[in-house]
């Protein structure tokens, strides 16, 4: 494997690189000069060679825990050159504040970022996607013995569905007010028409041969729907509730651009743009990711355990 | 066109609820203005009178189509008050952004397909990012950009970009692995070259799946634009027409300009549409 020893030659060389303009620049800073600006790029180019070195050896290894290594080594070497651009270029915390900055926000404010979340993701959001998604799975089923109907409402919810919906979000607060009612109202429009569109084609996935053998065991309507039909319509169910998840949380933020009670996620981020707290931007943006990502995550974990037996769940 | 009659159905039972939703939402105003004139109203007073405010809580649909030809047809088109000025803005700053983003997006799902490194640690990151609310970032892009001196069209421009790229890179990277082993097989048997491989089998198959997020990326970018004119300060573009109609109880305005935004992004998909089955045509693969 020569590959792999000159990608780690490579990884080691520009490690040394990197620490070399690292002790360099501290140095000369701790002394009182100013590092040439050649010595700050090396040093940030270094590191970004350095660890896309490591990564294409790792890659190319074909080790198990190379599908997580890989990613996670690319994450840190993305905050590392972030964290050490600011700190070597003196970029501005009201431009681009340093990872650091935005961790030591993030504890300091760990009570109003929670509040905020409570505000924004379990009022607002999570209410508004429960009945939204609740609403569109009824109406699905409603109308699952009308062709007629479906003729007509598949078309206009895929239209809806491209729209861009949050506009919807000043009409909102004007009718609900500005906590979290109106933004749990955007929600409910935003995921209504996606959820509908699966709900609606994951009831018609069944094939002939199983709805003729739930006709001859003499089931009902009811029965083959709970039996049959509702099972296998679970895949696309799950579909329309994953794109749904993430509407969710966008929609509860951008509602409150338009108005809300002094806390909440979209709150705090147009107030301290008015007064350039970046740290507390992206620490609200950190929380959004999280907890966005935690909410797909949780979906899909559970969409495991009910398509158990769906050939895209195998392993 | 078989489709048509139940789609007119819809569209009227939407069209009747709402007109009965515009009468209840908008009775109570004119109630309260009878009982503070003093006067009773009967109920055939009040209907009509709830279907011709000036600011009612919930425009009638012919209200909002005259407020949007009026805004269309009704000014000039550099006035301040036209729609078109206002959707000229935004279309131009989310074409700008969509153009710059799907591109990269098309050349990043290259690099990820004939790169495994790249693969390995950029694509977890492009798909986690799908499930996080990218949109929350845009008003501090506008904010930022400002400060440093960068305004108009390019920081909406950035974030419409920006939120495009990922769900073009994930569907180009799907699309350009779609070909099975047995047609790469086939390639090889041929001897084709990694170029060849590529521009004969993976780009063609990689349409389909291509035009699908390309369609996705639009709409996110017009959505985009719409929340990044929001904190300019109500400057223009439609975003400001929503905010400015917001901070003033103009609902007409406020329906006028979603409608508006609502045919722009109808447009914008209804060109991909039609771009990806006159490609897929002429590749032979439309239904």
């Amino acid at each position: 494997m020569s590959g792999g020893i000159t990608g780690r030659a490579l990884a080691a060389g520009f490690g040394f690189v990197f620490a070399a303009t690292l002790v360099a620049d501290r140095w000369i800073v701790q002394a009182g000069g100013e590092t040439a600006g050649w010595i700050k790029l090396a040093n940030l180019v270094a590191l970004w060679v350095c660890a896309s070195c490591i990564n294409a050896a790792l890659a190319g290894s074909g080790r198990a825990a190379a599908r997580y290594l890989v990613p996670a080594i690319f994450g840190i070497s993305i905050l590392l050159l972030w964290e050490r651009a600011v700190a070597m270029f003196g970029i501005s915390p009201v431009i681009l504040p340093a990872p650091s900055a935005i961790w030591a926000q993030i504890i300091t404010s760990l009570p109003t970022l929670g509040a905020d979340f409570v505000q924004t993701f379990v009022k607002g959001a999570l209410s508004g996607y429960l009945i939204g998604c609740g609403a569109a799975v009824a109406t699905a089923i409603l109308i699952d013995r009308s062709p007629f109907l479906q003729k007509g409402l598949l078309p206009v919810g895929n239209f809806v569905a491209a729209l861009p919906i949050v506009g919807v979000a000043p009409i909102m607060v004007m009718w609900f007010g500005f906590d979290w009612q109106s933004k749990a109202a955007v929600v409910v429009v935003m995921v209504f028409f996606p959820v509908l569109v699966n709900m609606v084609a994951g009831l018609k996935a069944t094939d002939q041969m199983q709805r003729d053998l739930m006709a001859t065991y003499s089931a009902g309507y009811a029965q083959a729907l709970i039996k049959l039909r509702l099972p296998a319509a679970m895949p696309f169910l799950f579909n329309g509730l994953k794109i749904a998840s993430t509407l969710a949380l966008i929609g509860a933020i951008v509602a409150e651009f338009f108005g809300s009670p002094i806390v909440g996620m979209g709150f705090r981020i147009t107030a301290e743009i008015g007064r350039l707290g970046l740290p507390m931007i992206w620490a609200e943006i950190a929380v959004a990711a999280l907890a966005g990502s935690a909410f797909y995550g949780a979906i899909a974990l559970i969409e495991k355990r009910v398509t158990f037996w769906h050939p895209s769940q195998r392993r | 066109m078989r489709n048509l009659l139940p789609i007119l159905t819809v569209v009227a039972v939407i069209v009747a609820v709402w007109y009965l939703a515009a009468m209840r939402m908008n009775a109570a105003w004119v109630y309260d203005q009878a009982a503070r004139d003093g006067i009773e109203v009967s109920l055939s007073q009040v209907i009509p009178a709830t279907l011709t405010q000036e600011r009612p809580v919930l425009p009638a649909p012919h209200q909002v189509v005259k407020g949007l030809a009026d805004g269309l047809f009704g000014q000039k088109i550099t006035s301040k008050r036209s729609l078109v000025y206002h959707g000229w803005v935004t279309l131009s700053a989310t074409l700008l952004g969509f153009v710059f983003g799907s591109a990269a997006g098309m050349a990043l799902a290259v690099g990820i397909v004939y790169n495994r490194a790249m693969d390995m640690s950029v694509m977890p990151w492009a798909i986690a990012s799908q499930t996080i609310p990218i949109l929350a970032i845009a008003p501090m892009i506008i904010v930022v950009l400002n400060s440093l001196g960068v305004t108009g069209v390019v920081p909406k421009a950035i974030i419409s970009a920006y939120l495009s790229f990922f769900p073009v890179v994930v569907g180009m990277v799907k699309g350009l692995r779609s070909p099975d082993a047995m047609q790469l097989d086939l390639l090889r048997t041929w001897s084709a070259s990694g170029a060849q491989t590529f521009t004969r089998l993976r780009l063609p198959s990689s349409m389909p799946y291509l035009f699908a997020s390309l369609k996705v990326g639009v709409a996110a970018s017009l959505v985009g634009t719409i929340v990044g004119e929001l904190p300019t300060g109500a400057v223009a573009g439609l975003g400001s027409r929503l905010l400015s109609g917001s901070y003033y109880g103009q609902t007409v305005q406020i329906w006028a300009a979603l409608f508006a935004a609502a045919m722009l992004a109808a447009a914008l998909v209804g060109i991909i549409g039609m771009a990806e089955r006159a490609t897929l045509r002429r590749m032979g693969l439309a239904r």
